[in-house]
């Protein structure tokens, strides 16, 4: 479950950090909806996780139904997991890695993400 | 990791037909071969010769209900593809070459090493002169339904042949496409198979009841040109029946086409002939499903032909299987909307078995249960009107469990000493869901694994999750079983909360707390919360202390709909509902919305609740429109909220010559009183000018009907999935009063009421009844009415249109974009028009659209 593991899936030294938007742009508890060369992001801010500030950095789309509204879902914790509700049919995605908890197919794109000063950058 | 040193050869299984069983056993053959690590060691071929990748045809009535093939579909689209499974869809087998091991399809040659035929069966249409065209229509695929409901347009009377199962389905079919429908069956009695005499006859008084037409021992001669309706079907009484359409539903023939024309062995009423193997007659290719005959009998039912599936696909994954040796045709349906049930030996053919026999020609029940010769145990029932007797006989028959002493009472009408089967009483083989061939054993085991959720338990078993009949039974073992293990059945809120919605709204109440945070610190587990107690918190903090919802701290709590005020539609944007209280607009303020709904190209729709719905705007559009709205005097409608919707008026005195009171006045008073009060689920209100009930107030939470002397109240009416009158809970009262008591009555609601239930499931959960209600709120035995009003009142006084908050605020309207870096819309939003006004496309339209189309 730990949250940092997937943030080191590439060697560090290989990872580029791109800047997405800024610390104001996002929402404390909740997520916003970064563009990103055709791709959309959603980035979910929870300032006080066990690990500290954190942003975390999934894909939009919702696979059930095709719509790209995952960012604007209920952020949550179930049996020690961060995740993310779709708004619309409401099965859970892992922050971590994308998982969803009901339909296991059912899997978002995960970025590795992080704050630096001001600025919300994603790695890719 | 383990190197695979000598390539094997794969191997290739082909199977034909895409139905049911068929994708069935290709999902258990994939996850049996994951399981082993030996997907990729074989090549999986499936063709189907309908255009859709298998669907739920169970449910197929439900295509006129307003579901798409889309979410009738067995898996997801790609589930094919993804486990490398080369789907053939569109692609009919037309032959097969055993001697070399080949299907010939519409498409080429497909070579096997062995073949699986799942190839179903096709609706049989007797030999009658004259059936072609629209007098000729079955009821099969999801094509057969677009054919029916294409020759429905501009009918208007339909006619169904067969008066079993699929006919009456069928027939409820027709009247939901608004035909005057009939069944013609040829028999002396509706569902012949499965009822016996007096069962027959209870279903035809309970249809008929419904208008739907019954005609029996009818036999079609010919089918002629009509003279009132299209077609004239003559029958051999010399008496005819006229018609714009035909349903043939006079039963199925298993498809064994292919089996006859390859020379397997083929049963003598049809059927590809299987073993206990579900083998046929040539030891490389399969059949299962309802193209098998297995010991004479075909089976059209989608259990038995899981079954089959299941043990073809062990076998076919090299393990140990357990061979088909027959299947229950015990049936339990909703025919237009009448129970019918029917068990094992339903006519008591067994020799020497007795039967015990319930009727009720009042209500048209009939229930009729059949017990073995030695009067030990059940061997059949039937049950008409009533299914609740169902799960308890089948256990009793399936199981052989001993019949209590006195067996009549197992149909005698509840209350009089019925003994219910219990959970406990059933033993662990007892079958619980038949589809997926789940036993209570097999429940109990994954209760032991830690399983405590039904959710989690429907995953791992798939229980309730085929034909769905048996959720209900499902459902009672888990908890039984769960609480028989001194499991306390879980009444928390969710794992973040051990508590009921009811208890935390006084925790709140009484401890004065304001936030989610503090909540969860002091009564809760974790730090972070769920969709599932987050949103309730914020209901409750809103009933207590009516913040804005806009405030930072209630935001992360809320689901999308509150957050932004709006209702989320199926493709991501927004529909908008402004508040026009009572049903009563100004000519210019319907311009307004006119203007506004064409500015932002609006799909527009009058609703149910008396107004007006403006469909399809993006996340960042919202504030401008609200801008726009509000500068025309329109505030929110709390559509997306639980909250107060509308108060639904009649014209009343004003105009109608039978008014009695200004109902009008009366109902735009409630709703500026109550609107943005947030509780447990909705709350809707009507208010009726006199007697004649215009505003259909006895069906909505708090229902107000004038009299001379002033206002009747009625409370907890419901519309929605489980309608329900609403009670008298005090006459005559002056606008004071009623206002008091109304105030009163919500406020008791959103205090004790549980998450998510309307007035009249709390009112049916009261103890005391209608009687405790009338005591408290009108009498005030508990001494809490100055308190409620008092909460009443606060939360009136805190009042403001959330729209007009947030746009005074720029930081609350910072979330209202799409993206927070770029200035587009969503692209992947596509509309098409429709009928002078767009509408989200649907995905089989999608790639119709010019790319150009999007500008947004
Ligand atoms: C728009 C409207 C249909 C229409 O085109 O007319 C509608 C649309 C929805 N209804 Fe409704 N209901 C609408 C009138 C009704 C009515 C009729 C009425 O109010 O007189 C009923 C039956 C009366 C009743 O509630 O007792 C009704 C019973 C439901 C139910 C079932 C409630 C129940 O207790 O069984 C749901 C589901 C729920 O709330 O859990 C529901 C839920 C919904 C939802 C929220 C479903 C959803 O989650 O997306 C729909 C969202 C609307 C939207 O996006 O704007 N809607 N819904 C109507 C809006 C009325 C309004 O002006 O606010
Ligand atoms: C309206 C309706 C309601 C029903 N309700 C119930 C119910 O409540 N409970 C219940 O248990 N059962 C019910 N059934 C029956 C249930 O749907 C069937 O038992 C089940 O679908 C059988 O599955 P199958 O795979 O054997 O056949 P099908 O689902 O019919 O699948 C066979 C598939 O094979 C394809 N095919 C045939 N020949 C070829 C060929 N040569 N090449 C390629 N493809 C081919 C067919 O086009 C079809 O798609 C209902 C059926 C209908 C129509
Ligand atoms: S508007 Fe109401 S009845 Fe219509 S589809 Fe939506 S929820 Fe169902
Ligand atoms: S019996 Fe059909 S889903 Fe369980």
């Amino acid at each position: 479950m730990s949250q940092s593991n997937t943030l080191r899936v590439q060697p560090l030294e290989t990872v580029t950090w791109r800047a997405l938007c800024s610390r104001q742009d996002l929402v404390a508890h909740s997520g916003v909806v970064a563009w990103l060369d055709g791709e959309q992001v959603a980035l979910f801010h929870l300032p006080d996780t066990e690990t500290g500030d954190q942003v975390f950095a999934i894909a939009n789309k919702d696979p059930k139904s095709g719509a790209n509204v995952i960012g604007r879902g209920i952020v949550g914790q179930l049996k020690g997991d961060l995740v993310i509700a779709s708004p619309l049919y409401k099965q859970h995605f892992r922050l971590a890695d994308g998982t969803c908890l009901e339909y296991p197919e059912q899997r978002l794109r995960v970025w590795p993400a992080r704050l630096n000063g001001d600025a919300v950058e994603i790695a890719h | 990791m383990n190197s695979i040193v000598t390539p094997i050869k794969s191997e290739r299984l082909v199977i034909v037909g895409n139905g049911m069983v068929g994708h069935h056993c290709v999902e258990q053959l994939v996850e049996r071969l994951l399981g082993r690590g030996t997907l990729g060691l074989h090549e999986i071929h499936v063709y189907g010769e309908e255009r859709q990748r298998a669907y739920d045809r169970v449910h197929l009535s439900e295509y006129f209900g307003g579901r798409d093939a889309e979410s009738l579909a067995l898996c997801e689209a790609d589930y094919y593809a993804r486990h490398g499974v080369q789907a053939h869809l569109g692609v009919q087998v037309i032959d097969i070459d055993r001697d070399r091991r080949e299907v010939i399809t519409t498409a080429g040659r497909q070579p096997y090493d062995r073949l699986i035929l799942a190839t179903g069966s096709y609706p049989f249409v007797p030999p009658i002169a004259g059936a072609e065209g629209n007098a000729r229509l079955v009821y099969r695929t999801l094509d057969d339904l677009d054919g029916i409901r294409a020759a429905a347009a501009g009918a208007r009377r339909g006619v169904v042949v067969g008066g079993g199962l699929l006919g009456l389905e069928a027939a409820n079919a027709l009247k939901s496409l608004g035909l005057e429908a009939h069944v013609v069956e040829f028999a002396p009695r509706l569902m012949p198979v499965q009822l016996d005499e007096q069962g027959g006859a209870a279903l035809k008084a309970r249809i008929e009841a419904l208008g739907v037409g019954v005609h029996l021992s009818r036999a079609t001669q010919e089918i002629i040109v009509g003279e009132e309706y299209a077609y004239r079907m003559a029958f051999q009484d010399g008496d005819f029946l006229e018609t714009d359409l035909i349903v043939f539903s006079a039963g199925i023939r298993p498809q064994d086409a292919l089996a006859r024309r390859c020379g397997l062995d083929v049963g003598a009423r049809g059927g590809v002939v299987v073993d206990n193997d579900c083998r046929t007659s040539d030891p490389a290719i399969f059949a299962i499903g309802e193209c098998a005959a297995w010991n004479g009998s075909v089976f059209g039912l989608v259990a038995p032909g899981y079954t089959m599936a299941r043990t073809v696909a062990a076998q076919l994954a090299g393990e140990a299987h357990t061979p088909f040796t027959g299947a229950d045709m015990s049936t339990k349906l909703k025919l237009l909307g009448v129970d019918v049930g029917s068990i094992g030996d339903a006519h008591g053919a067994t020799p020497g078995s007795k039967s015990y026999r319930f009727i009720d020609e009042a209500t048209a029940s009939y229930r009729r249960l059949v017990v073995s010769p030695d009067g030990k145990t059940v061997i059949g029932a039937v049950l008409v009107g009533d299914n609740s007797y169902y799960d308890t006989l089948l256990q009793y028959a399936q199981n052989g469990i001993k019949l209590p002493a006195e067996p009549s009472g197992l149909i005698l009408p509840a209350g009089e000493g019925a003994p219910a089967l219990g959970a406990d009483a059933l033993p662990d083989t007892a079958t619980i869901c038949s589809c997926h061939n789940v036993s209570k054993g097999a429940v109990c085991c994954q209760i032991d694994a830690g399983v405590t959720d039904l959710g989690e338990l429907k995953a791992a078993t798939k229980a309730g999750t085929g034909c769905g009949g048996c959720s209900a039974l499902l459902k009672q073992v888990f908890e039984h079983e769960l609480a028989a293990r001194g499991v306390a059945v879980d009444k928390s809120l969710c794992e973040h909360f051990a508590y009921t919605r009811q208890e935390l709204y006084g925790i709140v109440r009484v401890e004065g707390i304001q936030t989610f945070e503090a909540l969860l610190a002091k009564h809760g587990r974790g730090h972070v919360g769920c969709d599932i107690c987050k949103p309730a918190v914020g209901s409750i903090l809103a009933s207590c202390w009516n913040k804005p919802i806009t405030d930072p701290l209630l935001i992360p709590l809320q689901d999308t709909n509150d957050t932004f005020m709006a209702n989320m539609q199926k493709n991501g944007t927004y529909s908008i509902v402004p508040r026009i209280a009572g049903g009563e607009i100004t000519p210019d303020k319907l311009i307004v919305l006119g203007q506004v709904a064409k500015k932002y190209d609006l799909y527009t729709k009058i609703t149910g609740g008396q107004r007006i719905d403006l469909f399809g705007a993006q996340l960042h559009e919202l504030p401008d429109i609200w801008g726009e709205l509000i500068d025309a005097g329109f505030e929110t409608g709390h559509a997306y909220g639980k909250s107060l919707r509308t108060v639904k008026s009649c014209v009343g005195s004003t105009w109608c010559r039978y008014g009695v009171q200004d109902s009008v006045g009366m109902a735009l008073r409630l709703e500026d009183r109550y609107k943005g009060l947030r509780s447990p689920h909705k709350i809707k209100f009507g208010v009726s000018g006199c007697t004649r009930e215009c505003a259909e107030a006895q069906s909505k939470d708090i229902g107000v009907i004038a009299t001379d002397k002033g206002w009747n109240l009625y409370v907890a009416g419901n519309g929605g999935m489980r309608p329900r009158h609403a009670e008298l809970l005090a006459t005559d009262l002056d606008d004071e009063t009623l206002v008091r008591t109304i105030d009163r009555f919500l406020m008791f609601y959103v205090r004790t009421a549980d998450k998510l239930q309307r007035t009249s499931v709390w009112r049916e959960s009261l103890e005391g009844g209608l009687d405790y209600l009338k005591d408290v709120i009108v009498h005030d035995s508990l001494g809490l009415g100055a308190e409620l009003e008092a909460q009443m009142q606060l939360v009136v006084d805190r009042y403001e249109c959330e729209w007009a908050n947030a746009l005074k605020d720029p930081e609350k309207l910072k979330r209202f974009r799409t993206f927070v870096n770029d200035e587009r819309g969503d692209p992947d939003v596509h509309f098409v028009k429709e009928r002078g006004q767009r509408r989200p496309v649907r995905a089989s339209e999608l790639h119709l659209i010019p790319v150009a189309e999007e500008a947004l």
